[in-house]
Order: structure tokens, then C-alpha cells, then sequence
């Protein structure tokens, strides 16, 4: 995905610019171009007079950020406690099997990228799978292929 | 809403806009929290609108329709409340409510098909608060969750918002903390450190700037009081930490929310801009010439970033690393400057404390924890969600009253508490008092109070490899022991569970949980071996069981297990063999289905499946 130079500046002209900003930049480029971009991390250092490699090591320490570009629909397993009492394994192998992707990886066509994440505070629902801002509770092996088909 | 000035008009004001509620009238509550908004709630909130536009009622009878925090009765959303009848529906879909305004709210009459029953004694509850999962629990920080409308700061000063704030801006700081101190306030984030004794310390530091934080980042892993506080409450953790801003001579808030709950944040945004036009954050508020302002700040997804020390560095822009606490943070906190740092459940018990006095608050609960506390009840138990109650409860009132017992009839083996650095208490101590004290004595501790209950299909063994798997993941990997420590003991938990485990492991288990105990850097490590110990300790018979036998009792280690088709439970109707993914299942129609041992990758699916009962783990 091509990065906008102008959508960089604008995203960074939201916030003060001090270093406290640093962490809500970077995730609100997460948000726009589903990755941070490595120009916007050097765009960063330049205004907010930043070494880069400080920046980097944000984008490496916090899960939130990733430094490729992702799939068009990010799917969550919640790997909290209650949903793997539950068997949100089971369910995160059917996906991984089903669309040939691994966790923490992109399938090929860029359509999805697969997260085990630690507790989407839904544990009422478990086990609970987040497609972008949908949660779907009670997952089950045998549905989460044909529900996650829905999504082109 | 024009800017409130005095404590005076901040009355006048509530009496107005109390004025305005008409009371008798019926109203409308759908629960919007994160389980019941996936459940479909904003879809039953559209037919509500629809059906009360197309019926007009509004010419004749004015209907509140109105959008409210989480109830904690997850597990049966989307929940409607129809009030003045004060009636819960359980689990409404679009297509009841045309019958819901037909005949409760214009007829007064109760629909039998949605209300609640009880899953054991089969009785039928209409009635909210006499439900037995909410009679028995006992709302202070949960007071306002499901009553107001969480973007409305009129609704949260009708329920006595910021009156608590009014009444401390009228009084000394030094006597705030002594209230708070009086109370028997513990820190609601895990540690349970006497809140007053914090915000005392930060004051006794010299210096210019200090700071209030608020610990929003509720990583636990089975935990969400915090989430439905922030979404359903906000203000109420915004006159907290108000209050506790003026107590220590703070002008700047911060509040650190993951950015894993985003109906949480656009929460608190709204609630801070509503609560800055109101005059209640800003310049000289409620002319008390205090001024104070609050900052919220998304956390990264780090879990570590929980911990005080790490929590700070990522505000100020960092890295969230966790530094050794020669100097505590209430003195060289944020940015070097004293800060208090509380959890969200703590800010928002304060203004309950300072509006109704410390001997109200410290009449709840038992000796040394007061109060109330937010459990997340998850798990195996067939009432999950959210509850409150007085601390000192015990655990088998909790499951078995509150909870409505195991899910499924299946038999209690043990709850975890305290996240990922908690541990598992045993059935046998199930008589235990649930505080800060009597469950670190247990092995375990109180954490942010996610209570997870774990039947006999839970095999102690994958708990504890699940969460060392868990901190492993989480690490800073500033310190030796718990970044090389974890991965060695997740390694010989693995191999335990694979079958291939020895008779020493037990004892080498022993030996790094000592080195963690006593040589990480931070709470997060040197609590991390918890989960080990704590199983070990009850739960030895099922390590053996694992190394010795090569079984899994529980039936959860795939190595360990092997799926088989119970010839006379299987009807023969070839779903299981449809849907197997490694087509290992083989029978003819209407006749017992087999499955091939040697190609069968344990998957589950032809169990999930199974209409029957059929398939079964042994």
C-alpha cells in the first residue's frame, strides 16, 4: 500500500509536539495505513526531534505496531484465560489450518491477518473472536471457517 | 450545559435536571457494553426506535429509550430493562420487541418466554434486582453501570455526580487522605496497597509538580471490571481522581487505557470534553480556585506497561520498561515528580467515600480488606459476568449462589484467581474468604479480581503451561531470571504435557520458580512462578499423572488423549465425517462412524459437531 506523505504530516500535526505524543502517533498510523510506516517513523524523528532508532524500538516493544503492512481484516483470538478454558486453541488451529496462515502472519492474498491476542475483556462470550471492531462470542470449531468466509 | 461555578449551583442544577426525569414513566434500558453490543444490541436498539417511531408513542407516552453500560450479565445480552416495571429480557433479538412494546410496555405485561430462569431450580425472575445473580451482590463501584447513559454528564449528576467532589473541594487535603486512610481503601489494581498510605506518601515528598494517574491498562487475562467501569462510568473515575488530584496537590491527570478497549476511550474522551464545559475539570473548579486537568493516553499492548514503573516510562513516550523500585514512584514518578498512581476501580470507589463518609465504607467487607470488590465471574460457571460484592464473600457462595454453579452440572475443581501471577485454589478450600489477605495465604492473590472457575475438563497442568506461556510472551526482557527463567519452564511444561516429561522436572519446576521469586526485577517476574507453585501444590497427583502414566486426567493435552466414537451413541448421520478436516472418520450411513487413531490430528471438530454425544475423549 502506497504511504501518503501528506496523510503522515496530518496524523502528526494532531498531537503536541513533544515526545509524550510518540505512542499515540504510531498507533494512529497503525490505524491509517494498518502498519507503521518506515517514512513515517523517520517523518517522526525529524519533528519531533526523535532519534530514530528510539522510535524503532517502540514500534518493535509495543504488540499493537507492526512494522509490515497487514491484512485487510486483522482476526483476533482471544487467548485470554476464560476462552482457552473454553478451547479458543482449538479454534485458533482450525483458522490457521483452514486459511493456511500461521499467527501473527498475513494469509498471501492480504486479506487477513491472524493475532492471538491476551484478553479482549470480552471473557463473558468466550471463546471470542474480534474480526476488525466485530466481536463474535461462543466461537466454535466447526463455524469460525464459514463466519470468517463472509469477509472479502 | 452552561459552566457550574459554585457548589451551590451545582445543586440547583441537579434538582433541575432531576425535575426534568419523569418518573412513572415507562422507559427503555438496552445495555450497550462490549458483549451485548456483539450480541446484537444495536440492532434491537434500531427496532426499539423504529417500532416507538411507527407506533407514535411518543405523542401519547413518552418512552426513554436509553443506551446504558455494561450490566455484567454478559453471558444472556443483548439485556433490556423495561422500567417502571423494572423487568429484565434476556437475550432479545429485533423481532421481540415489536411484542415487547405491545404488550409490556403498553400493557404492563410480562413476556415469560424472555425473562430469566434459573438454570438449576427452573424458576422464572422477572424482576432485575431479584434475580439471584444480582441480589446477592452489593453495587458501590458498579452503582451507576447500567442505570445512566455513559456520554450523559446530566444522568451521572442526577445519580449524586460530583457531589462527592463538591464536598471535598470544601475540605482541608490533609483531611481527604485521613478520610480515604480511615476507610480501609486497598488498591483495587492487585497489590491492594492502603490507598490513603499512597497518596500520604506522595504528599510528604517536596516539590512543585506531582501528578494522579490512573491505571486503565487492565491487561489480566479474564479480567474486565475496569473495561465496564470505563465504559459505563466514566465520570466516576474522572471525580475520583479529581478528588485525589486536590488531596496531593497534583494539577495534571493522566489516564492510561489499553488501546484494546476503544469504546472505553471514546467514553472517557466524551466524559473529559463534557466534564471541561461543566466547569468540573479546568481553571477554578466550582470556583475553589483548584485547577486540575486530565490527559487520556492509549497503552501500546504491552502487559507489563501495568506495572507502575513501566506504566510511567510509556506516558512519558518510552519504551514501557520496568525500573528496580530502590525509589517508589510515589517520589519519582512521572517524569521524576511524585505521582500517585491508582487503579480504576480505586479512583472510582473515592468520591462514594468522601460523599458518604469512611465508617459507611469501611461498614462493608471483613477486618483488613473494606469495602466492596468487582469480580469478572468467567469460565466454567453458568452466570458469567461482572459482580459485585462485599469483600470476605466466599468462594462457594460466589460460584455456586452468585455464579448459579458449574456450567453443565459438571463437577468444581478449582478457581484462578489474580491473572497471569495469581494462582488456582482447590475445592477443598472453597470455604475460603475471598480478600487480599486470605488469598495471597492460599497461594494465590486478589489481582484486579478476575475470578476464573475451572471444572473437571481442566487439565492444571495446560492452566499452568498457559500461563507461563502467557508471561513468557509478556516479558520486558530487562531481567535474567524472567526472560531466560520463563522459557525453561514453559519448555519443561510443554514436555509434560507432550508425554515426555521426567520425574526431576518437578523439583527443577521448584528451582526456577525460587530464582524468579527472588531475582526479577518487578512485580510482573517475581510473581510469574505463581501459576507453577500454586498448582503444584494442590495439584501434584495430575503433574504425576502426566509424567508417570502418560495421562492426562482432564482430558485437555492433545499428545495425551485420543478422541473415540461411542458405537452406540452414534446414530450414523455422517456429519462428523463431513466436517473432519484430516478425513480420518469412515462408517457407512446410519451405522457407527470409527475414527483412524493414526490420522486423526485431534482437532475437535467431529466432537463440536456431534448432535449425539457421541464422540468422546479418553
Amino acid at each position: 500500500m502506497a504511504v501518503d506523505n501528506k496523510k503522515i504530516d496530518e496524523i502528526i500535526s494532531r498531537y503536541e509536539k513533544t515526545e509524550e505524543s510518540l505512542l499515540a502517533i504510531l498507533q494512529d498510523f497503525q490505524r491509517e495505513f494498518r502498519y507503521v510506516p518506515e517514512e513515517g517513523m523517520k517523518r517522526l524523528g525529524e519533528v519531533l526531534n526523535v532519534s530514530e532508532s528510539k522510535i524503532y524500538a517502540m514500534g518493535t516493544f509495543y504488540k499493537a505496531l507492526s512494522l509490515e503492512p497487514r491484512g485487510k481484516h486483522t482476526v483476533k483470538v482471544c487467548m485470554g484465560t476464560a476462552c482457552h478454558l473454553k478451547g479458543s486453541g482449538q479454534i485458533l488451529e482450525t483458522i490457521e489450518r483452514d486459511f493456511k496462515v500461521k499467527r501473527n502472519h498475513t494469509t498471501k492474498d492480504m486479506l487477513f491477518t491472524l493475532e492471538s491476542v491476551n484478553c479482549v475483556g470480552a471473557c463473558a462470550m468466550a471463546p471470542v473472536v474480534v474480526v476488525d471492531e466485530d466481536y463474535s462470542g461462543h466461537a466454535r470449531p466447526s463455524k469460525i471457517t464459514d463466519l470468517l468466509k463472509k469477509y472479502k | 450545559m452552561s459552566t457550574i461555578k459554585s457548589f451551590d449551583q451545582l445543586e440547583k442544577t441537579r434538582e433541575k435536571l432531576r425535575a426534568a426525569v419523569k418518573k412513572d414513566l415507562p422507559s427503555v434500558l438496552i445495555c450497550f457494553g462490549t458483549g451485548c453490543q456483539a450480541n446484537g444490541a444495536r440492532d434491537v436498539a434500531k427496532a426499539f426506535e423504529e417500532e416507538i417511531g411507527k407506533q407514535g408513542l411518543s405523542v401519547n407516552v413518552t418512552i426513554g429509550l436509553k443506551t446504558t453500560g455494561c450490566h455484567g450479565y454478559c453471558e444472556n445480552g443483548p439485556l433490556v430493562v423495561v422500567r417502571p416495571q423494572d423487568i429484565l429480557y434476556l437475550r432479545v433479538k429485533p423481532k421481540d420487541v415489536v411484542e415487547i412494546v405491545e404488550k409490556t410496555i403498553k400493557g404492563g405485561e410480562v413476556i415469560d418466554r424472555l425473562i430469566y430462569k434459573d438454570v438449576n431450580t427452573k424458576e422464572a425472575i422477572a424482576q432485575y434486582h431479584s434475580i439471584p445473580f444480582y441480589s446477592y451482590q452489593k453495587r458501590i463501584a458498579l452503582r451507576n453501570i447500567g442505570n445512566i447513559d455513559p456520554t450523559s454528564i446530566e444522568d451521572y449528576i442526577i445519580q449524586d455526580g460530583y457531589k462527592g467532589l463538591a464536598k471535598a473541594l470544601a475540605m482541608e487535603p490533609e483531611a481527604i487522605i485521613k478520610e480515604v486512610e480511615a476507610s480501609g481503601l486497598r488498591g483495587r489494581g492487585g497489590g491492594g496497597f492502603p490507598a490513603g498510605r499512597k497518596w500520604r506518601s506522595c504528599v510528604a515528598v517536596k516539590s512543585d509538580v506531582r501528578y494522579v494517574i490512573c491505571n486503565g491498562d487492565e491487561g489480566d487475562p479474564g479480567a474486565f471490571m475496569d473495561r465496564s467501569i470505563m465504559e459505563g462510568d466514566p465520570h466516576s473515575v474522572i471525580e475520583g481522581m479529581i478528588i485525589g488530584g486536590y488531596a496531593v496537590g497534583a494539577h495534571q491527570g493522566y489516564i492510561y487505557v489499553r488501546d484494546e478497549y476503544p469504546l472505553a476511550v471514546k467514553n472517557l474522551q466524551s466524559a473529559l470534553v463534557a466534564a471541561r464545559e461543566m466547569g468540573f475539570l479546568g481553571k477554578n473548579i466550582l470556583g475553589s480556585k483548584f485547577d486540575f486537568d486530565i490527559k487520556i493516553s492509549r497503552g501500546g499492548g504491552a502487559f507489563v506497561c501495568g506495572e507502575s514503573s513501566a506504566l510511567m516510562r510509556s506516558l512519558e513516550g518510552k519504551v514501557g520498561e520496568p525500573r528496580a523500585k530502590y525509589i517508589r514512584s510515589v517520589e519519582k514518578g512521572l517524569y521524576d515528580k511524585p505521582s500517585v498512581l491508582n487503579n480504576v476501580e480505586t479512583w472510582n470507589n473515592v468520591p462514594m467515600i468522601i460523599m458518604n463518609g469512611s465508617s459507611w465504607y469501611a461498614g462493608f467487607g471483613t477486618e483488613k480488606s473494606k469495602g466492596t470488590k468487582v469480580f469478572s465471574l468467567v469460565g466454567k460457571v453458568n452466570n458469567t459476568g461482572l459482580v459485585e460484592v462485599p469483600m470476605g464473600i466466599t468462594i462457594r457462595d460466589l460460584v455456586e449462589k452468585i455464579g448459579g454453579g458449574v456450567l453443565g452440572g459438571k463437577a468444581f475443581k478449582a478457581v484462578q484467581t489474580g491473572g497471569p501471577s495469581g494462582g488456582c485454589i482447590p475445592k477443598d478450600l472453597a470455604d475460603l474468604p475471598i480478600d487480599f489477605d486470605s488469598l495471597t495465604k492460599a497461594g494465590s492473590m486478589m489481582g484486579s479480581g478476575g475470578i476464573i472457575v475451572m471444572d473437571e475438563n481442566t487439565c492444571m497442568v495446560d492452566v499452568a503451561k498457559y500461563f507461563i506461556g502467557f508471561l513468557v510472551e509478556e516479558s520486558c526482557g530487562k531481567c535474567t531470571p524472567c526472560r531466560d527463567g520463563l522459557p525453561r519452564m514453559h519448555g519443561i511444561l510443554n514436555d509434560i504435557t507432550e508425554g515426555k516429561g521426567k520425574e526431576s522436572d518437578i523439583d527443577t519446576l521448584m528451582e526456577l520458580c525460587d530464582v524468579l521469586s527472588y531475582g526479577a526485577l518487578c512485580g510482573l517476574g517475581t510473581s510469574a512462578a505463581n501459576p507453577v507453585l500454586s498448582t503444584l501444590r494442590y495439584f501434584k497427583d495430575e503433574y504425576i499423572a502426566h509424567i508417570r502414566d502418560k495421562k492426562c486426567p482432564a482430558g485437555v493435552c492433545k499428545a495425551l488423549i485420543t478422541y473415540r466414537i461411542d458405537p452406540k451413541a452414534c446414530t450414523g448421520c455422517m456429519l462428523c465425517a463431513k466436517k473432519c478436516p484430516s478425513e480420518c472418520i469412515t462408517g457407512e450411513k446410519k451405522q457407527p462412524h470409527v475414527i483412524d487413531e493414526s490420522k486423526c490430528i485431534r482437532c475437535g471438530v467431529c466432537k463440536d459437531v456431534c448432535n449425539f454425544n457421541a464422540v468422546n475423549i479418553i
